[in-house]
C-alpha cells in the first residue's frame, strides 16, 4: 500500500496528463467533392491535432454528431471551394464545439494554418486569405472555462461524497454492531444492497440540483437540455457511484480503510476522466483505465446534456455502460457479502 | 426424553492459532433455560455464534432445533432470537422505529407488526418512551428494547449473549421475571452470563473455561457435589492463614470474604473441618462446615488457579487447564 499507490500513481498520471491536445475527432463534410478538398483535409490530417474519424454529406447531420458527442468539430468545404480559392478567401469553416476551451484553442490554432492547394507549390506560398478557415464556437462563444467545468464539476462531487456514503455504510454498521444482528434475520443480502442504496439515490438528487443550480445562478452556465434527459444521465451516475461504495463497503474491515479505498478511486476520476485534462489527448492506455471510470462517461453525458443540449438518445452508450457498471458492482457485492461472521 | 433444542458433538473453533472452543457436547432441552457460565474469553459468544449460524465450527455437529447447522441456517433465522452482547440496534432511531424496522425486517405484515409493537411495548414498559432514541436510554432500557426486538417474530428459541452486564441489580430481576415468563410460554432460552446470582436461576447449567465445558447440571446438582467441602474459618491474621492453607494439598482455593476465610477443599477429602484443623495448627481458629455457593462450584469446576483436574456431576473427568496434559488424557 505505502509504496506501491505513490509509484502507481505517479506512473499513471505522469504519462496520462498531458496538456497538449492531439486526435481531436472531428468530421469532415465536402461539398465541394474536389482535389482540392482532399489536399486541405490530408494537410489538416498531418497537423495530428485533429484525428479524421467521420465523414458526413450535410452539415446538418455534421451538427449533430457534435451535439452527441461523437465528434468535437467538423470541417465543412463550400461548393464553390474552388473559386474561393483562386479569390483568396477562407476555404472552408470549423464548428467546433467550444464548451471546452482547450479543445477548442487548439482547433483556433488551426484557423490561420498555412496551406498549399497545388501540388508542387510549397507551404505557405497560398497567403491571399488569411485567415485560412472561418471558425463558429458553438455552446460556448466567449470561451468561459467556468461553462465547462462546473458541469463536470458535479462529476467530481458526486464521486467523492457518494461513494463514500455507501462506502462506510456497511462498515459502520459492522463497527457498531448493527450488522451482526441484521445478519441473525431472514434478510437477504440483495435486499440490504438495494436497502443501503435507494435513500442516498435522494441525496445524490439533491446534491445534483445544489451544484447545478447554483452553477448557473453564480457562474452563468447555460443550461441548453431538457430536465428529463438531466435525470435520464444522471440518476444512472448516481446509482453507479453508490453501488461502487457498496462494493468498497464490502472489500474494507474499517471505516479508514473504507475511506482510503474511495481516494484512490478519486484521483484518477479527477484526472483521467476528462474534467481537468482532455480526454482525447491522454494516452491509448490511460484512455482505456478512463473508460472504466463512472467519472469519464458521466462527463460525457453530462456535458452533452446540459451544455449541448443532446438527448439521452444520443447518449445511450453512455447511459448503458453507467447501468452495466450499476448491475456489476451490485452483484459483486450481493456476493461478497456473507450473513456471517466468519 | 425430552426433545432437544440444541444439541452439538464434539463443536470446536480455531480462530488461527487461537482455540476458541474445544470438543464441546450440549444437550439442551426444549422449554428450559439454560446458562453458559464462564469468565471473559471462555468461549461463551463464539458458542452462541456458532449455535445460530454466525460461525462455522472448525469441528463438530451442530443440529438446533431439528436443523442442520450451518446449512441450513437461513431456515433456522426465522426461528430464533439474538440479543448480541453489545446494543446492537440503531442508536439514532426512536424506540418504536427501531421495532418498526426490525418487524419489516423480518416480514411481518404492517397490521401484525403494528399490533405485536403495541403489545410488546407494553410488556416491556417501554410505551411512554417510544419516541426516545435509543442512544439516549439507560442500559435497563436497552436491554427491554434489545430483547422485545428479540422477541418480535414469536421465535421458540432465545439466544441472549451476556444480557445483563450493563444493568443494575433491580433492573437485572425484572429481566429475568421476563425470561422466566417466555420460558413458560415455551420458549427455549439460552443465556450466558458471567453472575453467579443470574447462573443461579437458570434451570441448567454448562460452566466454561478456555473454550471447555468444565461442568454441566442443575445448578442444585451442581452445589450437591461440593457438599462437605466447603469449610468456614474465622479467627485472626486470615492473610496469614489463606498462605498455610493455600499450601496444603487438598486445598483447592482461599478467599476471604469479610471476617471469614472460605476454603475449598477437593473431591474425596473426608472431614475436611477435621482435616484443616489437623493441618493449620492454630487452636484459636473457629472452624465450621459452610453451605456450598455456586461461585465455590465454579471455582472447583475451572480448579481456581491450581491446576489440577475436577470432577463433575457425572463423574467423568474434565479436562486440565492447560491442553498439553488435555491431550495426555485423552
Amino acid at each position: 500500500m505505502i509504496v506501491m499507490i505513490p509509484l502507481m500513481q505517479l506512473l499513471l498520471f505522469g504519462y496520462a496528463i498531458t496538456t497538449v491536445v492531439r486526435n481531436i475527432p472531428i468530421a469532415v463534410v465536402d461539398n465541394s467533392g474536389s482535389a482540392v478538398a482532399r489536399a486541405i483535409t490530408e494537410q489538416v490530417r498531418v497537423t495530428q491535432v485533429v484525428d479524421i474519424t467521420h465523414y458526413y454529406a450535410t452539415a446538418v447531420e455534421a451538427e449533430r454528431a457534435i451535439v452527441a458527442g461523437t465528434v468535437r468539430a467538423a470541417l465543412i468545404f463550400p461548393e464553390n471551394l474552388a473559386q474561393r480559392a483562386a479569390g483568396g478567401e477562407p476555404v472552408g469553416q470549423w464548428l467546433v464545439d467550444g464548451s471546452d476551451t482547450m479543445v477548442s484553442a487548439a482547433l483556433l490554432g488551426l484557423r490561420s494554418m498555412p496551406l498549399h492547394l497545388e501540388a508542387g507549390v510549397p507551404a505557405g506560398a497560398y497567403q491571399a486569405a488569411s485567415p485560412s478557415f472561418e471558425v463558429a464556437l458553438f455552446f460556448n462563444p466567449e470561451r468561459r472555462s467556468e461553462v465547462n467545468i462546473v458541469p463536470g464539476l458535479t462529476a467530481i462531487i458526486l464521486t467523492m461524497t457518494l461513494t463514500l456514503f455507501t462506502a462506510v455504510s456497511l462498515v459502520r454498521e459492522r463497527e457498531h454492531g448493527n450488522l451482526e444482528l441484521l445478519i441473525t434475520t431472514p434478510i437477504r443480502p440483495l435486499e440490504l444492497m438495494v436497502g443501503k442504496l435507494v435513500p442516498y439515490i435522494f441525496v445524490g438528487i439533491i446534491q445534483i440540483t445544489i451544484i447545478l443550480g447554483l452553477g448557473q445562478l453564480v457562474f452563468n452556465v447555460p443550461f441548453q437540455g431538457k430536465l428529463l434527459n438531466l435525470a435520464a444521465v444522471t440518476l444512472p451516475f448516481i446509482a453507479a457511484n453508490l453501488s461502487l461504495g457498496l462494493l468498497f463497503s464490502t472489500l474494507a474491515t474499517t471505516q479508514m480503510q473504507a475511506m482510503q479505498l474511495t481516494f484512490f478511486f478519486m484521483l484518477p476520476s479527477i484526472l483521467l476522466s476528462g474534467f481537468m485534462f482532455p480526454y482525447d489527448a491522454m494516452p491509448q492506455a490511460a484512455q482505456y483505465i478512463a473508460e472504466v471510470l463512472p467519472a469519464t462517461h458521466f462527463m460525457r453525458l453530462i456535458r452533452g446534456v446540459f451544455l449541448r443540449g443532446a438527448h439521452a438518445g444520443q447518449l445511450l452508450p453512455d447511459i448503458l455502460w453507467l447501468l452495466g457498471f450499476t448491475a456489476v458492482m451490485l452483484a459483486i457485492a450481493t456476493k461478497r457479502f456473507r450473513k456471517s461472521l466468519d | 426424553m425430552t426433545e432437544l433444542a440444541i444439541s452439538a458433538r464434539a463443536l470446536s473453533k480455531r480462530f488461527g492459532d487461537v482455540i476458541a472452543v474445544d470438543g464441546v457436547d450440549l444437550q439442551i432441552p426444549t422449554g428450559q433455560i439454560y446458562g453458559f457460565l464462564g469468565p471473559n474469553g471462555s468461549g461463551k459468544t463464539t458458542l452462541i455464534r456458532m449455535l445460530c449460524g454466525l460461525l462455522t465450527p472448525s469441528g463438530g455437529e451442530v443440529r438446533v432445533l431439528g436443523l442442520e447447522i450451518p446449512a441450513q441456517a437461513e431456515t433456522l433465522r426465522r426461528k430464533i432470537g439474538y440479543m448480541t452482547q453489545k446494543f446492537s440496534l440503531y442508536d439514532d432511531l426512536t424506540v418504536a422505529e427501531n421495532m418498526q424496522f426490525m418487524a419489516r425486517v423480518h416480514g411481518l405484515s404492517h397490521r401484525g407488526a403494528a399490533l405485536r409493537i403495541e403489545e410488546l411495548l407494553e410488556r416491556y414498559a417501554l410505551s411512554s418512551m417510544r419516541q426516545r432514541f435509543a442512544g439516549a436510554m439507560s442500559g435497563g432500557q436497552r436491554q427491554r428494547l434489545a430483547l422485545a426486538v428479540a422477541t418480535l417474530h414469536a421465535p421458540t428459541l432465545l439466544f441472549l449473549d451476556e444480557p445483563t452486564s450493563a444493568v443494575d441489580p433491580e433492573n437485572r430481576r425484572d429481566f429475568w421475571e421476563k425470561l422466566f415468563d417466555l420460558s413458560d410460554a415455551g420458549t427455549t432460552i439460552l443465556v450466558s452470563t458471567h453472575y453467579m446470582d443470574e447462573a443461579e436461576r437458570c434451570h441448567q447449567l454448562a460452566i466454561l473455561e478456555t473454550g471447555h465445558m468444565r461442568n454441566q447440571g442443575t445448578p442444585q446438582a451442581l452445589l450437591a457435589q461440593l457438599q462437605d467441602r466447603v469449610v468456614e474459618i474465622a479467627g485472626d491474621h486470615l492473610r496469614q492463614v489463606k498462605e498455610r492453607a493455600l499450601r496444603l494439598p487438598q486445598v483447592q482455593s482461599a478467599a476471604q470474604q469479610g471476617v471469614r476465610l472460605r476454603v475449598l477443599l477437593r473431591a474425596g477429602t473426608e472431614d475436611a473441618a477435621g482435616y484443616l484443623r489437623a493441618h493449620l495448627e492454630d487452636r484459636d481458629l473457629k472452624l465450621s462446615n459452610a453451605q456450598p455457593s455456586l461461585e465455590d462450584v465454579f471455582v472447583a469446576s475451572t480448579s481456581g488457579g491450581k491446576h489440577l483436574p475436577v470432577h463433575s456431576v457425572a463423574s467423568a473427568p474434565s479436562p486440565p487447564r492447560n491442553s498439553s496434559s488435555c491431550h495426555a488424557i485423552a
